[in-house]
């Protein structure tokens, strides 16, 4: 059922215009399989307007006027308007479901308009939804019942495994109590182009280009030279750090004035990137 | 002369879905809106307002609203071509779900919004069947996974109708629905009829009388145990 083979997939974002009418910091940006780009900039600046650009394929009707192409053309409608050939998963940053349905049920009627006929990928969804959370999801929890990790979790997994689409985008997975490591692992596996929108300093520098979002547009689409290299360096050991301490406190520690001077400025320069 | 029928239970998005649908619509269009409801409604003097556009309101009081809609709908007709208008958009109540407003000749729309639970298009099964799309609103308010879930079980429903996805405050994907209202025709020569044979609200608590129990009661009636509903009176 799976329409594409990665290899020969392309995504066209083509300039539009932001809220004051001027033309947005680029022309187009090309987007291949194995891709990761991060969108970054202030609330309101457009982040999830351009995720949902690309989730519905523009063609000039938004607000943007963007076009979205797929392998240098205007895609065909199913792709848009039929579950079953869409490109693209997108994961939103909505941690509530409302739909009155068990997890099972939920899911089979996922598969039934994205991939008839593969029930078998129920279970390896839940698990790998299990792998992103503490709190275990099982088929019998009723969706509306979820916590926000929880759901999280499984729509993450629902879009690597019943979706297993060409193009991933995700909103802000940060803020949802699960393991981003794992998440991050699990995303890097299949050849896919993940278009990530976050806050957190250390997604944003690892993608391999940087879209700078502003007044409703794109201001510029940063390329990393290898200059941030040691900046990305530095983050992974302020993360590093963050983690060994979010830890302690987790299991109860409390800290003596004299609590090592290294841990505390990193402590405090990881807390100024995360509060953007 | 177009019609527009737009149809749905309350607060799912019908007002928002029109006000994209009159921004949009193809130039030379001339659109005049009746807006039917029970009790309450104030789209009719707000859109008046937005779009500068012809509006008429009519309360149903006790009668069903789509029934009322039925009613009035020949005369709604001959008011927007009195005016000169050349497509009429007609909002219904949506108060009854087992009445479809749509007839002959016109574009039959239901819009629903995503959050109101994967149930929910099984409980209005007419509204949706005999409809030509189904306007889903309100999926900025969902996951993707939960969007296409929910289309799923209108799709249970209704195998073949088309549905239209939306943010119905942005206008979100609505380029299909403009599609279809371009290509929509003029109503033609034969006279316009009710596409479903509705259920009818004949009896004598649909006219005011608050007694409880069957006895009290004329028109088409029914005790607790049997099986379908008969006629009592004359
Ligand atoms: N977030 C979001 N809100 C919506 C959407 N569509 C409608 N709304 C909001 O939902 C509420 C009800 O929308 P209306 O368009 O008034 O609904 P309606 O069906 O016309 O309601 P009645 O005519 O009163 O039955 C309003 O507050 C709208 O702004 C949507 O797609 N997304
Ligand atoms: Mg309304
Ligand atoms: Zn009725
Ligand atoms: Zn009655």
């Amino acid at each position: 059922m799976q329409q594409f083979t990665p290899q020969q997939f392309t995504l066209t974002i083509q300039s539009g215009k932001n809220r004051f009418g001027e033309q947005e910091g680029f022309e187009s940006i090309e987007i291949r399989p194995g891709d990761t780009l991060s969108i970054v900039g202030p609330t309101g600046s457009g982040k999830s307007a351009l995720i949902n650009d690309i989730e519905n394929l523009a063609q000039g009707d938004s607000v943007t006027g963007r076009r979205i192409l797929i392998n240098g053309e205007e895609p065909p409608e199913s792709f848009v308007r039929e579950p079953a050939f869409k490109p693209i998963s997108l994961i939103t940053q909505n941690t509530r479901c409302l739909a009155d349905l068990s997890v099972e049920a939920f899911m089979l009627m996922h598969i039934r308009a994205r991939r008839p006929g593969r029930e078998d990928l129920l279970d390896e969804t839940i698990n790998l939804a299990n792998t992103f959370t503490g709190e275990e999801i099982s088929l019998k929890s009723r969706m509306s019942g979820l916590s926000g990790g929880q759901t999280r979790a499984l729509m993450i997994a629902d879009a690597l495994v019943i979706g297993d689409t060409p193009i991933l985008l995700l909103d802000e997975i940060e803020n949802a109590g699960i393991f981003k490591d794992r998440v991050i692992q699990s995303l890097q596996g299949g050849n896919k182009a993940v278009i990530l929108v976050t806050h957190d300093p250390y997604l944003a520098l690892t993608a391999s280009r940087r879209i700078v979002m502003k007044h409703g547009g794109v201001s510029s689409v940063i390329e990393p030279t290898g200059q941030e290299q040691h900046l990305i360096e530095d983050l992974a050991i302020v993360e590093d750090r963050l983690h060994q301490i979010r830890e302690k406190i987790r299991m109860g520690a409390a800290f003596s004035s004299g609590s090592s001077k290294v841990l505390m400025t990193a402590a405090a320069q990881g807390l100024q990137f995360n509060r953007v | 002369m177009k019609l527009l029928i737009i149809a749905g239970p309350p607060s799912g998005g019908k007002t928002a879905v029109i006000r994209q649908v009159i921004k949009n619509l193809p130039e030379g269009s001339l659109p005049a809106f009746l807006k039917i409801d029970v009790v309450h409604a104030t789209e009719d003097q707000e859109l008046a307002e937005e779009f500068d556009i012809p509006v008429k309101k009519i309360y149903s009081g006790d009668v069903c609203p789509d029934h009322m809609g039925i009613l009035v709908l020949d005369d709604a007709l001959h008011w927007a071509e009195s005016i000169s208008r050349n497509i009429l958009i007609i909002e219904s109540a949506g108060l009854c779900l087992r009445c479809t407003p749509y007839t002959t000749y016109s574009l039959g729309i239901a819009v629903v919004s995503a959050i109101s639970g994967t149930n929910s298009p099984f409980k209005m099964a007419p509204l949706l069947a005999l409809a030509d799309v189904a306007v889903v609103t309100k999926t900025d308010l969902v996951s993707q996974a939960e969007k296409e879930v929910f289309r799923e079980s209108i799709r249970k429903v209704v195998p073949n109708i088309d549905i239209v996805e939306t943010n119905a405050i942005q206008g979100t994907g609505l380029r299909y629905l403009m599609r279809r209202i371009a290509d929509q025709p003029d109503i033609g020569p034969e006279p316009i009829v009710l596409r479903g044979a509705p259920p009818l609200g004949v009896c004598t608590i649909c006219i005011g009388k608050k007694e409880i129990g069957w006895k009290n009661h004329f028109g088409v009636i029914r005790p607790l145990d049997m099986p379908e509903p008969l006629y009592r009176g004359d």
